[in-house]
């Protein structure tokens, strides 16, 4: 089985140098892509099915088809060819259970800085940012050794390869939020301002950062970008059996014997990756899991035979999001998991939009009372309504709605956990 | 208030990005470095240097977790308190140290040592429970391996409060 993005990752995650990577091919794509044009290079990504590894699954290619070309055989009306444009590295990971980016860039830094490259030359980028969450240290220690090999190497900077191409790669060091995930918060804090949520249209790729045309991709996503560079769009799609192309970095969280990441084809289910786990611990019993961190519903026990690949997931009523799956188990109360969950999201609102800044702490108070013994049945009934007043539409963006994929998943599937709570006037669990 | 070294950094800083403020939480960072904190007339003084208003400036400073408005002590314990942690024991843990350093969350310690902050998630989900000290990561956390690791920082079986 073939793991082209963490083969070559050390058990201990020491970062591949340099002279290791290329030895391994790197930065072969690279080169092949400044040979062709950017809409080329564009073409071939999006002719591999390649979708985003942040959470919302969006195709790689097409998103970074509409930004407008200058000149060139898609240079669209509109193309202007004056100021910067630039090419964000996502690599502000926060959803809780999620830890898969954390692996590549510690263990494998040039591997996404190729794939940063690649992109900011198919979108025709002079400037490119690693947006990198501070609490990464030692990615930060990896990048910046990386960047400076890169640099040396003639990877980064003026006239790359000896192409006319210029590219200058900055790290940003955020201190902190998980907004800053959010593409157009990203876009803000970049900006020197809160990292609330912006308006769109425009889409960043017409109007990003300083108004200018801008891409924001994911750390898996980018890293994928080399390999398929290198080795073509059809080699790609084969690497997993199903309709979902590529391999994926899964994650499994939870009291499993052997909890970790795995990189498998894309489409492998819930089942194969608890079994690689080493199973439940001390004989505890699943109950249901998130598939893919913290905003994405429950799936139930009876569900661990769904592919895990976007339009699987979908079906089975919850999403991939970023791969990493959350367990719960039977001696851990459901209604104290989605209060952990909620608890993060209320703090993390960033308080621009109504629904979210007070709905969000309602629900968290909520569950609170529940745990505590001083729930009463209407509470779950608020907890209902939440669902609703915080779908998809309600809010200004998708913090709140992801907030409450879990919750409203948890009432249907663990409605009797949430009454007990009612019932016995305190957390069964407790 | 703030030092010529400190001017200099953040003016340095806002050279790199195409419009000054962009340097802003940098520059914030870089008070916090040398102070622990960042304190009003920073504030006020990095507006100035980056062309922003004094409001402005602390919009974004209020904003982000790892940017300290009020006095924290030497070493600062992030406690990972999102959901693959708090599934793997983190309130035990997370007990335990307010036990031992004597403080809740948001607290320092009397002697200026210890904060003790909440984090969400340090990307440790598949060895929880976990913290972070000084940014460096502790996983696999038991009660037993935290002490352990307090004494790293200079924390003493006698020192502050003993299990009540």
């Amino acid at each position: 089985m073939l793991k082209p993005l963490t083969a070559d990752i050390r058990p201990d995650r020491a970062a591949l140098p340099l002279a290791a990577y290329e030895s391994a091919g790197g930065y072969q794509g690279l080169r092949k892509a400044i040979a062709q044009t950017p809409f080329q290079v564009q073409q071939a990504v999006t002719a591999s099915g390649l979708r985003g590894r942040g959470g919302a699954g969006f195709p790689t290619g097409m998103k970074w088809s509409f930004v407008p070309l200058s000149g060139g055989s898609a240079g669209g009306a509109g193309a202007d060819s004056s100021g910067h444009r630039y090419l964000i590295v996502n690599a502000d990971e926060k959803e809780p259970g999620t830890m898969k980016d954390r692996w590549l860039m510690e263990g494998n830094p040039h591997q996404l800085l190729e794939g940063a490259l690649i992109a900011a030359w198919a979108v025709q980028a002079d400037i490119a940012y690693i947006f990198l969450r501070r609490e990464y240290t030692r990615c930060a220690e990896s990048l910046t050794r990386a960047i400076a090999e890169a640099q040396k190497a003639g990877y980064v900077g003026e006239r790359v390869l000896g192409s006319e191409w210029n590219i200058a790669l900055r790290m940003h060091m955020s201190a902190g939020r998980y907004m800053c995930g959010e593409e157009s918060g990203l876009l803000n804090a970049l900006e020197g301002r809160r990292a609330t949520p912006r308006n769109k249209p425009p889409f960043p790729q017409v109007s990003g950062l300083w108004g200018r045309p801008t891409v924001v991709n994911n750390v898996e996503t980018l890293c994928n970008v080399p390999h398929i560079l290198r080795e073509g769009a059809e080699w790609y799609k084969a690497l997993s059996p199903g309709s979902d192309p590529g391999t994926k970095i899964y994650g499994v969280s939870g009291k499993l014997n052997r909890p970790g990441l795995w990189e498998l084809p894309m489409g492998t289910t819930a089942r194969q990756l608890i079994d690689l786990a080493g199973g439940m611990r001390d004989g505890l019993r699943l109950r249901g899991l998130l598939p893919g961190g913290a905003s994405t519903d429950f799936l139930s026990a009876e569900q661990l035979d769904v592919k895990l690949d976007f339009d699987s997931v979908a079906r089975a009523g919850s999403r991939l999001g970023t791969g990493t799956m959350i367990v719960l188990d039977d001696h851990t109360c459901p209604v104290g998991m989605v209060l952990s969950l909620e608890k993060f999201f209320a703090r993390e609102s960033c308080g621009f939009c109504t629904p979210c800044r007070e709905g969000l702490p309602w629900v968290a108070r909520t569950l609170e009372a529940l745990e505590q013994g001083k729930g009463e049945s209407s509470d779950l009934d608020i907890l209902q309504q939440h669902v609703g007043l915080l779908a998809p539409g309600r809010t200004f963006c998708a913090l709140a709605p992801g907030a409450v994929e879990p919750l409203g998943s948890a009432l249907r599937l663990f409605r009797e956990d949430f009454e007990a709570h009612v019932h016995q006037k305190r957390c069964p669990w407790k | 208030m703030l030092s010529e070294r400190e001017k200099e950094r953040i003016t340095e800083e806002a050279l790199l990005h195409e419009y000054p403020r962009a340097a802003v939480s940098e520059a914030l960072l870089i008070v916090q470095e040398s102070r622990g904190w960042v304190p009003d007339e920073a504030i006020v003084e990095v507006a100035g240097l980056l062309g922003m208003s004094t409001e402005e400036v602390e919009a974004v400073a209020t904003f982000y977790e790892l940017i300290f408005r009020k006095p924290v002590g030497r070493h600062v314990i992030l406690v990972c308190d999102s959901v693959s942690c708090w599934i793997t024991g983190e309130e035990a843990i997370l007990s335990h140290l307010q036990r031992r350093l004597g403080i809740g969350l948001g607290g320092t310690t009397p002697d200026g040592e210890f904060t003790l902050l909440p984090a969400g998630c340090l990307g440790a989900c598949d060895a929880g429970p976990a913290m972070m000290i000084d940014g460096k990561l502790y996983d696999t956390l038991t009660p037993e391996r935290a002490d352990g690791i307090l004494a790293e920082y200079g924390m003493g079986a006698d020192a502050q409060t003993s299990h009540g």
